[in-house]
């Protein structure tokens, strides 16, 4: 499995570490119980194309958001969280 | 037919021409009382005690590939009860009991070997963590050794205990612990379970499920709609996927963990081994093989194989721990699909929609709680209540807080 690092150019795997999903917006810290339930518990986990978030961190350290196919691991690209 | 040593001698002798097929492989009947989705171990072990511990007979297991070709038929055999919370410790003592007893139930030799299971220990404060967990353990009436160094140098020879960066200072030994053959475990409860008059059905994919008034009415299936009033899912790995066939969104990611066999050598390990600083497990397969597996892969997968970096993580460890597998060559190696759960521990409950259930978030150590597991699912779809034993793994307990976290690694899936 390659990442393609907006920075670094297409790197290999070993060099990123991922936590996970990308997660939806954030809710309001008033927001109801069910709203964080939802945002910290529950996931989509989707067989098929999936966003989710890598940090280089044996590169740039930078966080990237990528979508790979969770079928095949075949990523299908990457870009860098920060603008 | 019963098995039994005379029958074995009988079949030898005659040139092993007369044994009968293990099960029926009957057509689907338009309705069922119960139907089980998942021919994985839980499922399958699931349907065998609906049969036998509450006379539920009417029952279908619904497999869309074959019996015991999931996680079931994948996993490194190790069985377990060496659990710290006691949400957990009881259910998986009933399991091994369970296991104790599963041979002379099932007529099936699933080679359930008490060889020991040992956590070795590489810090003060590591060993403060075991001798906490073995002492819960013992509360729980678990068996529990805390070994030194000199105990563990004299039960695994081979063993590098000191490394300079990792030296071992000990162990957490539970001496019933050990492995079960794992193919064998599931065609026993299929066996047991076609017996009690349990129809399987393998090729048949589950693709919807059909619910009225939130009343759960049948599933679809790739060979027709087959009606039900109360249907169960196991389907570890694809568990989202079904789950969403009814609309539950849940909390679980789909990872997958690979497993390696070596080639075959003389005997060398006689119990199963854990490294407590990096992550490995090993034992020894009766054909000789080492068998031995490490972490997840860390990222969402339904792929069923793995990559290489956890690959060149599992063999450092495995070589750090024992120099002379840097000798061996690894024979096979392959990948299964985990139902990884927010907290680490499992879910054995009902769900929102009436007259469906849920087994689910087994996270890589499903199979050690196959019997378990089998036996409170069951209790839970026959009597509409959960056992005693599951009362714990609630569907709604991250919602309320009650999560049962034996790392305390929060809820991120891929660290449990
Ligand atoms: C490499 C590896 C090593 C492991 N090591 C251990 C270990 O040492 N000790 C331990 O305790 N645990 C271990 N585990 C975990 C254990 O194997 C699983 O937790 C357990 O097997 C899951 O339950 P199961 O047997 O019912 O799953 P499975 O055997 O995966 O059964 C689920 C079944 O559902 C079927 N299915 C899915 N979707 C559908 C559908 N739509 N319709 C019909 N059928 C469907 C699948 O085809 C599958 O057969 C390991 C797992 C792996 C992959
Ligand atoms: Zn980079």
């Amino acid at each position: 499995m390659r990442i393609p690092c907006p920075f670094c150019g297409e790197r290999d795997a070993a060099e990123f570490l991922t936590i996970g999903s990308a997660p939806p917006p954030r809710p309001a810290a008033d927001a109801p119980m069910a709203a964080w339930h939802d945002y910290v518990h529950l996931r989509d986990n989707p067989a098929g194309l999936h966003a989710e978030l890598w940090q280089h961190i044996h590169g740039c350290r930078q966080w990237l958001r990528v979508m790979r196919d969770t079928r095949t691991h075949v990523v299908a690209g990457a870009e860098a969280c920060r603008r | 037919m019963r098995h039994s040593a005379l029958a074995l001698l009988r079949h030898a002798l005659t040139g092993n021409r007369s044994w009968a097929p293990s099960w029926r492989d009957p057509a689907p009947k338009a309705a069922y009382d119960t139907l089980i989705v998942g021919g994985g171990g839980h499922g399958l072990a699931t349907a065998h005690y609906l049969a036998k511990n509450h006379g539920i007979t009417d029952v279908a297991v619904l497999e869309k590939g074959w019996l015991g070709g999931g996680n079931v038929g994948r996993n490194t055999t190790i069985i377990r009860s060496n659990y710290l919370l006691p949400g957990n410790t009881p259910f998986y003592e009933k399991s091994m009991q369970l296991w104790e007893g599963l041979e002379q139930d099932l007529n099936y030799n699933a080679m359930v070997s008490q060889r020991g299971v040992l956590n070795l220990f590489h810090s003060d404060s590591q060993r403060d963590a075991y001798a906490r967990r073995g002492n819960a353990m013992r509360l729980a009436g678990v068996d529990a050794e805390l070994l030194d160094a000199a105990q563990v140098r004299a039960m695994v020879p081979g063993l590098n205990l000191d490394s300079q960066r990792f030296p071992v200072k000990g162990g957490l030994l539970q001496r019933r612990g050990g492995t079960a053959r794992h193919d064998a475990v599931a065609w026993g409860f299929a066996r047991a379970a076609d017996q009690l008059g349990v129809d399987l059905l393998q090729n048949t994919e589950v693709t919807g499920i059909r619910i009225e008034r939130g009343r759960v009415l049948g599933v679809e299936t790739t060979r027709g709609f087959i009606g039900a009033k109360r249907v169960g899912l196991a389907v570890a790995g694809n568990t989202s996927r079904v789950a969403a066939m009814a609309g539950l969104r849940l909390p679980i990611e789909s990872h997958v963990l690979q497993a390696f066999v070596s080639e075959a050598v003389k005997p060398m390990i006689d119990t199963v081994v854990t490294y407590g600083a990096g992550h490995l497990y090993v034992s020894q397969s009766d054909k000789g093989g080492l068998v031995f597996g490490g972490d997840i892969d860390g990222y969402n997968s339904y792929a069923q194989r793995g990559n290489l970096p956890v690959v060149h993580d599992v063999m450092e460890c495995a070589v750090q721990l024992f120099p002379s597998m840097s000798r061996l060559r690894y024979l096979r190696q392959w990948g299964g699909i985990m139902d990884m759960s927010m907290d680490g521990s499992p879910i054995i409950d009902r769900t929102p929609v009436d007259g469906l259930f849920l087994n689910c978030g087994w996270c890589y150590g499903g199979f050690k709680a196959t019997p378990a597991s089998g036996w409170c699912f069951a209790h839970t779809i026959a009597t509409g209540q959960p056992h005693a034993l599951n009362a714990a793994f609630r569907l709604d307990r991250f919602a309320t807080g009650h999560v049962i976290d034996e790392k305390g690694a929060g809820a991120q899936a891929n660290l449990h």
